[in-house]
């Protein structure tokens, strides 16, 4: 019962003191009293009106009594004797409705009023409501204070499933305590990675990997369309992307807003929480406020640090002797157990800043600190959390950390050690018998006797000694040894597929396949990138070498690919776009070339194109009209034609048998097929295929990635060729007898490439590189393996053509099309 | 933060959640240089004039990478925070202050409009 509750205490004692009356019996309200009994116990007779039934305790500490680690009266901060040993009157249970600045009274719900000289506002938050549909049902409940606990307890008493929607701080300690306490938990989060505001892409995936292991189901990106409902109770949740899941509860933690209606409703400056000058003080003189709900210099808070900066201020300003409260850096950590992790301060980089990563993927730690002309200014920890407080000083200081910046990432420990602050330094001072590598038990010693035999690379250390040769977490002990043995004589290794890494392509494909790689931020993080999220060479790479290693599973990366990709057409000069619809094998006909017509004058494109392979290209369409040119091309029977993609191009044809009279075969019939195989396929770089009815070669075929030459007997098989910037003619793979045989072939070498080619490397300079002998082995050494390789390439298509341009046309990522709106400003003037 | 004397100061362009983290939108602007929004994947908005300072591509079609967006014409890296070129490349293209309020997002119109001043005048 919220009956009200009144501990009066002996007050009226001094008669002169000023009333101070305090609104919010939470932790910035008391302890706003706490610091100005400290500063002057006889100054003010204190009455503190608390909307919950109970005294004051720590909120933060809610999720461990959730999680069963505390109980409630471990996390009381101050007993009834603490308000009767200060003389304070607590009214709780009976919140404050009113606030009449000209009398200066406040009205509490149950009629009581209550004269005051200063009144100090501490109302805190209130949790944000997403409205949907079904929100105010039973069973829907916050997560902000004991009685949602209890709410939570006794859902989970009854077991089954919660959803928590907010992958916030606040959602995901939610969801670890109704997991430990038995129910299955799905956390529903908007953005598309977990805790947003404080951890960066590669720390919030790591989190959710760690989650999930723990038996959650992490939905990022999911937005809520509705809560549904089952006889007068909550059911579970519909997401907008149509996915249901049900729930015996569901806890809606998406953030929490400054509770400012009391300020509001009297009057007092509010913006998105009641503003306060640096003492604390609204806009009337009177009237103070502290806390969550207020708004300082811009910002509002909503964690507890800034609090108890906050009540220091206003206490000294209270008792006369004014310091002021400048702002306060944030850090966070999460209060689920087994997980560490703490955020501070900027982790957006940029210019100037300079970010320093560190990744252990054995132990799962993922570390990186900011810095910036000198100073540290944002750190985001992982897994070791040890140094939170050491970078969380040093940032709030604005330290100099020049002289300990190439040791700042392995903590204070390191940092500290005088001469070991060089990273080197450190290194040489291992004895001989330290272990540099655990993965495969290579010490120190063994390391330098390697590199003084004669290994001068990276790579050669690694192949003779096999250190830093497995997950490679030591690989930067061993190029300190290296460094330390050889100076500048070290010979780089191979190429590495960007600055972010020093893994080259063939590594990366490997260890995707070796340790089980299935998303981007994933392999930054075991393969120990050096930046937060790669870049633009890296990261289309890495999009690639998943899609091509986990057909059908990985979900594509948009933001990764090149804009042609993610536009589905070709940018031009002017930011413009151009369209190449799909003509199979190069035919068409007039309904096709009547809708290519149409779309021409339409949309007033400015050039049409003959392709070289043999297509129509249509210039000059902006990227909002894409959409509704390929809609008009669709209705006509056209698809995209991929001439933007790393992936298969054109298929080119002569018109062989059925109408030349050189013609030994259906070329145009055997490019129709072949297309309607390939197409949609992506590839480490664009593939070009042609057809050529006899040895005359009108198609070209000898200059392309597969050439098919056809002769009375059968098929010639050419693979390797290139018309670009270096001429290259191609290679003869070998002969077959039959159109099949020629299309099953072809399918296992466009497999070979696909799964063994880097990124952005063609198939002319690819058999340059590896040579046309092993090319030739991986086809045909094994006799089941161009089979084999064929059923792979065919499995992969099933998931590949789709034609991307109809989703488009369907509304599919329309953003990508759309402007945010307009401005047309000159109106107004 | 909006306050009242600021009102017309600040363009209101709609909620954050119009621009997913890693890409970018555009604001054509009537008289003016388009505009492009970023929205970086670690959370941060930034806005530029849509122009490479190299051959004026559009930066809004580019890959989004740190703080950085790479051209999609020729490979250009551009500082979204001061819209220089990055690396061996000389140029800069002007930035728009912006700004992040109760989930909108806001550019301070003089630089949207330029010369709205001195029309107004």
């Amino acid at each position: 019962m919220n009956a009200p509750m009144t501990f009066d205490s002996h007050n009226g004692g001094g008669g002169i003191a000023e009333r101070l009356v305090v609104i919010g019996n939470g932790m910035a309200g008391c302890r706003a009293v706490e610091e100005i009994l400290a500063r002057d116990p006889g100054r003010f007779q204190i009455t503190i009106f608390g909307a919950e039934p109970r005294v004051n305790y720590n909120r933060i500490m809610l999720s461990p009594v959730l999680a069963g680690e505390k109980q409630f009266d471990d996390i009381v901060i101050n007993t009834e004797a603490w308000y009767d040993e200060n003389g304070i009157t607590l009214i709780s249970g009976d919140p404050v409705t009113q606030i009449d600045r000209a009398t200066q009274t406040v009205i509490a719900q149950s009629g009581r009023v209550e004269p005051y000289d200063r009144l100090l506002i501490a109302t805190g938050s209130d949790p944000f409501i997403i409205p949907v549909p079904g929100a105010n049902l039973p069973g829907v409940v916050t997560f902000r204070d004991l009685d949602d606990v209890d709410k939570m307890l006794a859902a989970a008493e009854r077991g089954g499933a919660a959803v928590v929607i907010g992958g916030g701080l606040l959602g995901l300690e939610a969801a670890h305590g109704l997991s430990l306490r038995g129910m299955k938990v799905t956390v529903v989060h908007l953005m598309p990675t977990l805790m947003e505001r404080q951890l960066d892409e590669a720390a919030g995936w790591l989190l959710k990997a760690e989650l999930e292991r723990r038996g959650q189901t992490i939905l990022t990106g999911s937005d809520t369309a509705e809560i549904m409902e089952a006889s007068g109770h909550v059911a579970g949740v519909r997401l907008k992307d149509g996915r249901e899941i049900p729930a015996d509860i569901v806890v809606m933690a998406v953030g929490i807003r400054p509770a400012t209606a009391l300020g509001r409703s009297a009057g007092l400056d509010v913006e998105r929480g009641i503003m306060v000058d640096d003492h604390m003080v609204t806009s009337d003189p009177a009237i103070m406020a502290v806390g969550e709900c207020v708004q300082h210099r811009g910002a509002c808070y909503g964690l507890v640090a800034p609090l108890w900066d906050m009540c220091r201020a206003l206490a000294d300003a209270a008792c006369g002797a004014p310091s002021g409260y400048e702002g306060s850096v944030t850090s966070t950590k999460l209060k689920v157990s087994g997980i560490d992790l703490f955020s501070a301060g900027d982790f957006s980089g940029g210019d100037g800043a300079e970010d320093i990563v560190m990744r252990d993927a054995a132990r799962g730690i993922y570390k990186r600190v900011i810095v910036k002309e000198d100073r540290l200014v944002g750190a985001v920890l992982y897994g070791d959390t040890a140094d939170g407080s050491w970078y969380f000083d040093l940032l709030k200081k604005g330290e100099d950390v020049s002289d300990i910046r190439e040791a700042l990432i392995f903590g204070q420990a390191f940092a500290s050690g005088g001469a070991l602050a060089d990273p080197n330094a450190a290194v040489a001072a291992l004895s001989d018998d330290a272990e540099i590598c655990g993965c495969n038990g290579v010490s120190k010693g063994t390391v330098v006797k390697t590199i003084a035999a004669g290994a001068c690379s990276l790579d050669a250390v690694r192949s003779q000694c096999k250190a830093s040769a497995s997950c490679g977490s030591c690989t930067g002990l061993v190029e300190s040894l290296l460094q330390l043995a050889l100076g500048d004589d070290i010979r780089s290794g191979p190429k590495t597929v960007c600055k972010c890494t020093s893994f080259s392509h063939d590594d990366v494909r490997r260890l995707i396949l070796e340790k089980d790689l299935r998303a981007i931020p994933q392999v930054m993080q075991e393969l120990h990138w050096t930046t937060p999220d790669g870049c633009s060479s890296c990261r289309p790479a890495l999009n690639y070498y998943l899609l091509c290693a986990w057909p059908g599973e990985y979900e594509d990366d948009q933001k990764s690919r090149f804009v042609n990709e993610r536009m589905h057409a070709n940018i031009q000069k002017d930011g413009t776009y151009s369209v190449v619809p799909r003509m199979w094998g190069g035919l068409t006909n007039p309904r096709e070339l009547r809708a290519i017509a149409d779309v021409v004058e339409k949309y007033d494109a400015p050039m049409v194109k003959v392709t070289g392979g043999q297509r129509l290209d249509i210039f000059g369409i902006k990227k909002e009209d894409l959409p509704a040119v390929w809609a008009d091309l669709n209705a006509a029977g056209m698809v995209s034609g991929h001439a933007y993609g790393k992936s298969l191009r054109t298929v080119k044809t002569c018109v062989g048998s059925e109408w030349c009279r050189f013609g030994t075969q259906d070329s145009t019939g055997l490019g129709v097929k072949a297309e309607e195989m390939t197409w949609g396929s992506w590839m480490p770089h664009k593939f070009k295929i042609a057809v050529s009815g006899c040895p005359r070669n009108c198609a070209e075929a000898t200059i392309k990635d597969f050439g098919i030459i056809c002769v009375d007997s059968g098929y010639e098989l050419h693979v390797g060729g290139n018309g670009g910037i270096k001429v290259r003619v191609t290679d003869l793979l070998g002969k077959v007898t039959t159109e099949e045989e020629a299309l099953e072939v072809c399918a296992a070498f466009i497999q070979l490439y696909r799964e063994q080619a880097h990124y952005l490397e063609r198939t002319a300079p690819w058999i340059e590189r590896v040579g046309l002998d092993h090319v030739k082995a991986g086809l045909f050494d094994d006799p089941d393996a161009v089979r084999k390789l064929a059923a792979r390439f065919r499995y992969s298509q099933q998931f590949m053509q789709d034609d991307p341009w109809a989703e488009r046309a369907a509304g599919k990522d329309a953003e990508l099309h759309q402007h945010l709106a307009e401005v047309r400003p000159l109106e107004f003037v | 933060m909006i306050c009242q004397k600021d009102v017309g100061l600040w363009l209101d362009i709609g909620p954050v959640d119009q621009i997913a983290p890693g890409n970018a939108r555009t604001l054509p602007v009537r008289g003016g240089e388009e505009i492009a929004v970023f929205h970086t994947v670690d959370n941060r908005f930034f806005a530029l004039v849509n122009k490479c300072p190299h051959k004026q591509g559009p930066l809004s079609q580019g890959i989004v990478h740190g703080n950085v967006v790479t051209c999609p014409l020729h490979n250009w890296n551009i500082s979204l925070k001061t819209g220089e070129a990055l690396g061996d490349d000389e140029g800069c293209v002007p930035t728009i202050p912006l700004k992040v309020d109760a989930g909108r997002i806001y550019l301070l119109r003089e630089a949207v409009v330029p010369n709205l001043k001195r029309k107004a005048a």
